[in-house]
């Protein structure tokens, strides 16, 4: 039994942004598998919600037109692991959503139930960050695209107006394009936790797999929301791939991380395994790219 | 004894069942109509209750009622703990608790209770309530050896100091032995953590009134000791309440203590007899149930250059949270093992169980011997690596010998099981071999491999009642129905004992029936299942009761063969003449004739109580293989190995499912579970199973399992305890293996890359550049 106020079906994209006009206190509700728990721990407890969990006109990964990755804000965890537009493209992030609780949680669980959460340590975030995601949203005047970037407002709190619900996650050809990444889950076990910090390191590699052409590397749980590195990025930008430069890069991280201390992790132990997931990360990336990091 | 069905791997009889979700546990069982109850809780760790509003609670729709400490007119205080009554007030277990109070002692006290028609008004009453509660605050103390200074808060007017109990063992004379020249010394603090007991079914219990009596059907391990509890607590006769236990999704100990039966039955009473269920969420199953003791332990040997021990001293502080639970039981425990595992002449000890404002410890899987296991295995590792001797030659050298007897208990170790369960464990896991190649390593990611063992014993005699009652009812074709106290709480008890009758009247498993759930109306008296004891204590009248049942169906063969009893037998479902080995009638036949004849009609059925005034040794070892990521501060499980010695195996798939789920809790006890308290407020931080580090499947390898089956001699089939081992050895094998790995022999719980990370800086296996740089800023 949850304590639900009302519970508002949508019927389609259309349908839910008419649902959200007229309740403009209504909570929306995809997979639930954040939102109900937070209903029985008291916190959602009581209020009204718009399902749009029956609009499959937002599940699914195809190329659009434009040559995006589009991911229907609906899809499954499970789902983006097993796509093949995915594993060709971008591996590491059915790989990072294969991290996502058990695999119950990953067949309810949305990637835009993920994102809309605002949380740091959702498992999709630091990899969406990392590939310059865009956010598709729709509302009462068509839809928006805003980069992932600008979409995480603070801690809990993203871009969405009033009208609007995410409608699809893009990730565009400039970035997908000849892109290794790796994700690193740090997390006090191996299955139904949340990350205690995680790191999402991409690469583009010169054409003779000597240099780094372009790195992008983002982290969930160094800050309030998904964070990227770029003081990182900007230092290993165009430079040799070798031991040294790597260990540099991993240092250079501690430029932006910027993780609390609480009971749950201390700064110092966050901070320590930034710098070694960066490192490791960035050592797998160029090995999926066909280079070579070790010396 | 040739055996048939024992030593078999009988799959368990409630297993299709269970599979096909057939299985009616207690929430099953209860009618949807009942009404709910939460339990208030104190959000303050130590204070005084001065009002409770509940008006404004009261008018939430769906809420039926409101009970607070303040509607209890008579105090009866009761104890808890699970054990066999004392007829004598001096072993008595301490009556401190009341269903609700206006004395919270800790955080998650239970102050009152909501009625409701359901959850969501039930949790929408308590979380108005939380608000209403007017508390005078006073000071609180989670440390035990804070809790003993002087000046500490105190939390029970008889306990000065929160002392619970202190005992001490002496033997010889430590200060002399140390005298001699030439010895080596030893000393360590061995720190072990709280942790809960996660059995998937959460506490339940739902109660209702029949006839002048009230019905409790709960989730317990201990029945008949519920409805004693239950009479205790309400000051009321204890046959006004029939309690009934359906199937249990395991207890692993906190079912060995009376939880809320007596407050939901209490509340049944004061709603004229209505049907109410108390259904713990798992949050609170955290706080307001049991947890295992945190003991912190200082242990100092002085060794011989054999490698011999001289003298050793132990003192132990038992954190038993704010209620006694099972009182000193569990510090003791520990205690007396010390010098049973490690023999030596000269031995000083002692231990303090302390109250302090945290939740209340109690029985957890093992009772005392997880944490003193750590203790004594770490310990034993330093001390053998002190003498530069194999840590596994060290322990050969000094564990109990055999013959070794025991005065009190009159346990005597029969075989030589250490050195056995040690050569068959190290075969399995290839130790030598891996301890050389493990050798010198360097670089980020090191492997390592290490042993330990454990004390353990079977039941609870001398010290408390040993008694086991069994009825067995045979039907018209020869298959049998049978009844037990001891509960079957998941650990397989009911197949156990099925192969036991099947052995005994030489009839297939098929043909014998559990009655699973006990009911006080129905079932023999029995106290339930804990200590390790079940299949030990069942198997005495087990056997016993099915003798005499064999005795009525030969007297009945007699009338029907007319062959005198002496010379048949039963033997595979058939009445046989044993001096020519005739099958004369099956004992289907048998059955129906004798319940249907017209001369001497009977209902072959039998049933009778043996009192156990015997205990037995139950000990093994485990090894862990580990890699130790040093960077990432991570420990990953790669092997693992138990080899018991149980004496005879009943069932090898069920033992070894027993020794897997040991293995699991272990694992998680040594590298990732530890309930932690708010030091400013005492508010628990992680009652849950996000926050609460429970080990999941991925973070086991292949657990394995091994026995070695020495015939135990004091026991009705040669067998004896398996449930609790299988937890105790497997914390101090991880933290030697990891020892072992990177030389770093860690004295605390749980090894969890927090404490990995704190340990690998301060030894310098990890150096951050810019934590020195900050540190230096601080510095200045």
């Amino acid at each position: 039994m949850y304590d639900m106020k009302a519970l508002y079906e949508a019927e389609s994209v259309q349908d839910a942004v008419r649902l959200r006009l007229e309740h403009p206190d209504a909570q929306i509700l995809a997979g639930g598998s954040d939102v109900l728990v937070q209903i029985r721990e008291g916190r959602r407890a009581g209020a009204e919600f718009i399902s749009i969990y029956m609009l499959d006109e937002l599940r699914g990964v195809s190329i659009d037109e434009e040559e995006n990755i589009r991911i229907g804000s609906l899809t499954s965890f499970s789902h983006i692991t097993k796509d093949p537009i995915i594993q060709k493209y971008i591996n590491v992030l059915g790989e990072a959503v294969d991290m996502v609780g058990g695999p119950q949680i990953r067949a309810i669980g949305t990637i835009g139930g993920n994102t809309c959460n605002g949380v740091t340590s959702a498992d999709s975030a630091s990899t969406l960050m990392a590939w310059d995601a865009v956010i598709e949203l729709t509302g009462s005047e068509g839809t928006r695209r805003v980069p992932i970037k600008d979409f995480y407002i603070k801690a809990k709190v993203v871009d969405i107006r009033p009208d609007e619900i995410q409608t699809a996650i893009l990730i565009p050809k400039e970035s997908y394009e000849n892109c290794f990444g790796h994700y690193i889950k740090y997390s006090m076990r191996n299955a139904l936790d949340i990350a205690t910090t995680g790191c999402s390191v991409n690469a583009v590699l010169s054409d003779d797999k000597k240099r780094f052409e372009r790195v992008r590397i983002g982290y969930g749980v160094a800050s309030p929301i998904p964070i990227r590195a770029y003081s990182a990025e900007e230092f290993i930008k165009g430079k040799e791939i070798n031991e040294e430069n790597i260990k540099e890069f991993a240092l250079t991280v501690l430029q932006d991380v910027n993780p609390r201390d609480s009971w749950r992790a201390g700064k110092a132990l966050r901070q320590h395994i930034s710098v070694v997931m960066a490192e490791r990360a960035l050592k797998e990336c160029v090995k999926l790219a066909g280079g070579e990091a070790d010396e | 004894m040739s055996n048939k069905y024992i030593g078999q791997s009988v799959t368990r009889l409630d297993a299709r069942d269970k599979a096909m979700g057939r299985i009616k546990y207690t929430d099953d069982m209860c009618d949807k109509g009942a009404l709910v109850i939460r339990v208030l809780h104190s959000t303050v760790a130590n204070g005084i209750v001065k009002k409770i509003d509940t008006e404004e609670a009261e008018k939430i729709p769906g809420v039926v009622r409101v009970f607070t400490c303040f509607d209890l007119e008579e105090k009866h205080y009761y104890p808890t703990a699970g054990h066999p009554w004392s007829t004598d007030p001096a072993h008595q277990d301490i009556a401190d608790r009341l269903i609700m109070t206006d004395r919270p002692l800790f955080y998650g006290d239970d102050i009152g209770a909501v009625v409701a028609e359901d959850e969501v008004a039930a949790a929408q009453a308590i979380r108005v309530l939380e608000k209403s509660v007017e508390y005078e605050e006073l000071p609180f103390v989670l440390d035990a050896q804070e809790a003993m200074k002087e000046g500490a808060p105190q939390l029970h007017e008889k306990y000065p100091n929160n002392v619970l109990a202190h005992t001490e063992i002496h033997m010889g004379s430590v200060e002399e032995a140390i005298k001699e020249p030439g010895l080596t010394k030893v000393e360590g603090w061995y720190e072990t953590q709280p942790v809960q007991h996660c059995h998937i079914e959460n506490f339940i219990c739902y109660a209702y009134g029949e006839g002048d009596r009230t019905v409790v059907v709960t989730s317990t391990q201990i029945p008949h000791i519920v409805r004693r509890v239950i009479g205790q607590a309400l000051g009321m006769d204890w046959g006004k309440f029939r309690v009934i236990k359906p199937y249990v999704g395991g207890g692993f100990g906190n079912k060995q203590d009376v939880l809320y039966e007596p407050l939901c039955a209490w509340i049944s009473i004061q709603l004229g007899g209505r049907l109410v269920k108390l259904d713990v969420p798992r949050e609170d199953t955290f706080i307001s149930n049991r947890i295992r003791h945190a003991i912190r332990y200082h242990i100092t040997s002085w060794m011989r250059p054999d490698g011999s021990f001289a003298a050793r001293t132990i003192k132990a502080w038992c954190n038993n949270g704010a209620y006694s639970s099972h009182g000193h039981a569990i510090a003791a425990k520990g205690l007396n093992a010390f010098p049973q595992l490690y023999p030596c002449d000269n031995i000083d000890g002692e231990t303090w169980t302390v109250y302090t404002n945290r939740s209340v410890a109690g029985a957890m899987r093992g009772y005392g011997m997880p944490q003193a296991s750590y203790a004594f295995e770490c310990h034993a590792e330093d001390c053998a690596r002190a003498m530069k001797m194999d840590p596994l030659e060290f322990r050969r050298k000094n564990l109990m010998p055999v013959g070794y007897y025991h005065a009190f208990s009159k346990n005597e170790l029969y075989s030589d099981t250490f050195n056995q369960c040690f050569d068959k464990g190290a075969e399995i896991i290839g130790y030598y071999d891996k301890v050389k190649k493990y050798k010198n390593q360097t670089g980020d990611i090191r492997r390592g491999i290490a042993v330990s063992t454990f004390w353990y014993n079977t039941a609870v005699y001398p010290i408390a009642l040993e008694t086991s009652s069994c009825r067995i009812v045979m039907n018209q074709d020869g298959s049998v129905q049978f009844q037990l106290g001891e509960t079957e709480i998941g650990q397989g008890a009911d197949t156990a004992a099925a192969q036991m009758i099947a052995e005994e009247l030489s009839i297939p498993v098929s043909m014998v029936h559990p009655v699973s759930c006990q009911d006080t109306d129905i079932t023999p008296f029995g106290t339930g299942v804990y200590a390790s004891r079940g299949t030990y204590t069942l198997g005495f009248s087990v056997r016993q009761t099915a003798m005499l049942l064999k005795e009525k169906i030969l007297e009945a063969a007699h009338q029907f063969t007319r062959m005198p009893v002496y010379n048949l037998d039963l033997i595979d479902g058939k009445i046989v003449r044993t001096t020519d080995g005739r099958e004369l009638m099956s004992i289907g036949d048998l059955a129906l004739s004798k319940l249907y004849t017209t001369d001497g009609s009977q209902h072959l059925t039998a049933e009778s109580t043996y009192q156990i005034k015997s205990n037995a040794y139950s000990f093994g070892c485990c090894f862990a293989e580990v890699e130790v990521d040093i960077p990432m501060c991570r420990v990953r499980l790669l092997n693992i190995v138990n080899v018991h010695d149980c004496g005879q195996v009943i069932n090898p798939l069920l033992a070894s499912g027993q020794v897997h789920g040991g293995q699991s809790m272990g694992i998680g006890y040594a590298l990732s579970e530890k309930l932690m308290w708010d030091e400013k407020t005492g508010r628990p931080l992680n009652n849950n199973l996000l926050d609460y580090k429970l080990s999941s499947f991925m973070d086991h390898p292949r657990l394995n399992a091994a026995f070695v089956e020495n015939y135990e001699p004091t026991s009705a089939y040669g067998t004896k305890g398996l449930g609790e081992p299988p937890a105790c050895p497997v914390a101090p094998a991880i933290r030697n293996a990891i020892g072992a790995a990177t030389g770093l022999y860690i004295n605390e719980l749980p090894l969890s890359p927090h404490t990995l990370f704190r340990e690998f800086s301060d030894a310098g296996l990890i150096n951050d550049p810019w934590r020195k740089e900050e540190q230096g800023k601080e510095g200045r």
